[in-house]
């Protein structure tokens, strides 16, 4: 990691000196200069930027991981014209970096697609922005309009699949986008392209495209001034939970997770900090040190995710937190696979039992089974989720869980929830956006 | 001439279409059981070369055609 802190205007979300913020393209292209993309196919363009993104070692923003690159040689092997896909989805309850990113920095997100379908030779965009996100759908859609003035080349159009936690999986988007039907398919070769109809489709998250937008722009060099070696780049993280301040936060991959946390201001002691997602895994405070990067967090058993940490105060009970969670995700089963419809809802029923003290050792047996039993056996990675979700929530409040199965639960468990669903009212105060460099 | 390799084959059930009728476990108790909930939990290695006939009938007689037999290729 360099050893100086980031500019106050971050690199995604860059803003006027004034501090202001202005989604127009004038402002876009002052913040972040001129991006030349080729209108029709170009061998030598295609071949420099692949190149860059290459060497840039970008990973996908969206949960998986996955090599930026990597991504298009699937499609390009396949020998048809793709798709590109923007996966705005975001629906993970606990994330607002992709709206805050397409709100603010429209732009950005649409010259990395623009960029992706030059590389893969595709003739068509489609952006794909929750139903129930209208004003992200109209920021986009403005910025459609204002680049169609300007003459860009290829055409892109916003669709609206439904709000659901699994509908952003990639093969779920697809699925969607075929036949109406949110629903992730089993793919046994994921290094196989997934398809409409004859045509393959290529789906990016909306902050991976900003990342090739900024590379294809500044170069490899450029974005690896930024984070480690082994995790190059900054990313977006939505902090939330007991904060007083929930925050979009732009940080260099390797900042100590406890910096990440500290940007949001947590209101007193934390007991536990959710990383990655409600499919992620609960990081034990005291190893809030860590690195906030891939092979750091997998080593505590976290993940990166797709950038939500959540802070849970000691007042709160992360037993009962982790049932309201795995509740949840239990409803946004896409409903196809048994182990999931079944699995889920039984580890949501061991979970309550433990946060209201009333479990024994025998519902703590039986929730370490149904972890097993559930785990790899869904056509996606849903039920993977909830039970490494469920299994750190065992390890990192272990004393806690013992205290439940004897028949001492906590106070926390009357604790109002901190965490975000999507039902009801929004939780929490308006999204602020701060940035925060890594080691000073 | 020795091979290093072989072709074999392995079971794998598409949890999609998997219906839960436990047939196969039925079928190929040496590989198959059911959880708590009657789906069929599968262990996927290799297939030693005397259960390849019951686990060809066990993937037949699915109702749901939820269970494959699929080639791997490793040592042998």
């Amino acid at each position: 990691m360099t050893t100086d802190t980031l500019p106050r205007t971050g690199r995604l979300l860059a803003t006027a000196p004034d501090g202001s913020s202005d989604p127009g393209l004038a402002a876009h292209l002052a913040a972040h200069g001129p991006l030349v993309v080729p209108p029709r196919d170009d061998r030598a363009w295609s071949h420099t930027v692949w190149r860059e993104v290459a060497e840039s070692g970008l990973t996908g923003r969206g949960g998986g991981g996955f090599p930026a690159a990597a991504k298009w040689d699937a499609v390009t092997r396949s020998g048809r014209r793709p798709l590109v896909v923007v996966n705005a989805m975001e629906g993970e309850p606990a994330s607002a970096k992709d709206r805050t990113l397409l709100t603010r920095s429209p732009h950005l997100v649409l010259d990395g697609a623009e960029v992706a379908a030059a590389l893969s030779g595709a003739r068509q965009v489609v952006v794909c922005v929750a139903d129930d996100q209208d004003g992200v759908a109209r920021a986009v859609e403005r910025a459609i309009a204002e680049r169609d003035r300007a003459g860009r080349s290829r055409p892109v159009s916003v669709v609206r699949p439904p709000a659901r936690y699994v509908a952003g999986e990639e093969s779920a988007l697809a699925a969607w986008l075929e036949r109406g039907e949110a629903l992730p398919a089993l793919r046994v070769d994921k290094s196989v392209a997934l398809r409409v109809g004859r045509r393959p489709v290529l789906v990016h998250n909306a902050e991976t495209l900003a990342q090739v937008a900024l590379v294809a722009r500044h170069g490899a060099a450029w974005f690896r001034g930024r984070g480690t070696p082994e995790a190059p780049g900054t990313t977006l993280v939505t902090v939330s939970g007991g904060v007083g301040r929930p925050s979009v936060v732009e940080v260099e991959l390797g900042t100590p997770v406890v910096d990440v946390v500290a940007a949001a201001e947590p209101l007193g002691p934390v007991s536990g900090i959710l990383l990655g997602g409600y499919g992620g895994a609960w990081l034990d405070p005291a190893h809030a040190s860590v690195p906030y990067a891939p092979g750091p967090l997998r080593d505590v058993g976290a993940t990166l995710g797709v950038g939500i940490v959540c802070v849970l105060p000691a007042t709160s009970c992360g037993i009962a937190e982790t049932a309201r969670i795995v509740r949840y995700m239990a409803g946004e089963s896409a409903g196809q696979c048994g182990p999931c419809v079944f699995g889920l809802p039984a580890i949501a029923d061991d979970l309550e039992l433990l946060a209201a003290g009333r479990g024994d050792p025998a519902v703590l047996a039986r929730l370490e089974d149904r972890c097993g039993a559930v785990a790899g056996r869904g056509a996606c990675r849903h039920p993977d989720g909830v039970v490494r979700l469920v299994r750190s929530a065992l390890a990192v409040f272990a004393d806690d869980v013992r205290d439940h199965a004897a028949g001492r639960p906590c106070a926390g468990r009357h604790a109002a929830s901190v965490l975000r669903f999507p039902t009801g009212a929004p939780v929490g105060a308006p999204v602020t956006v701060t940035v925060r460099g890594g080691a000073a | 001439m020795s091979r290093a390799t072989a072709t074999r084959v392995a079971l794998r059930v598409d949890p999609v279409a998997c219906d839960a009728y436990g047939f196969c476990a039925e079928l190929l108790p040496e590989r198959i059981t059911l959880d708590e909930w009657g789906y069929p939990v599968v262990d996927g290695r290799p297939l030693d070369p005397d259960l390849v006939e019951l686990a060809t009938r066990a993937a037949a007689e699915c109702p749901r055609r939820a269970l494959h037999l699929e080639r791997v290729v490793g040592p042998a």
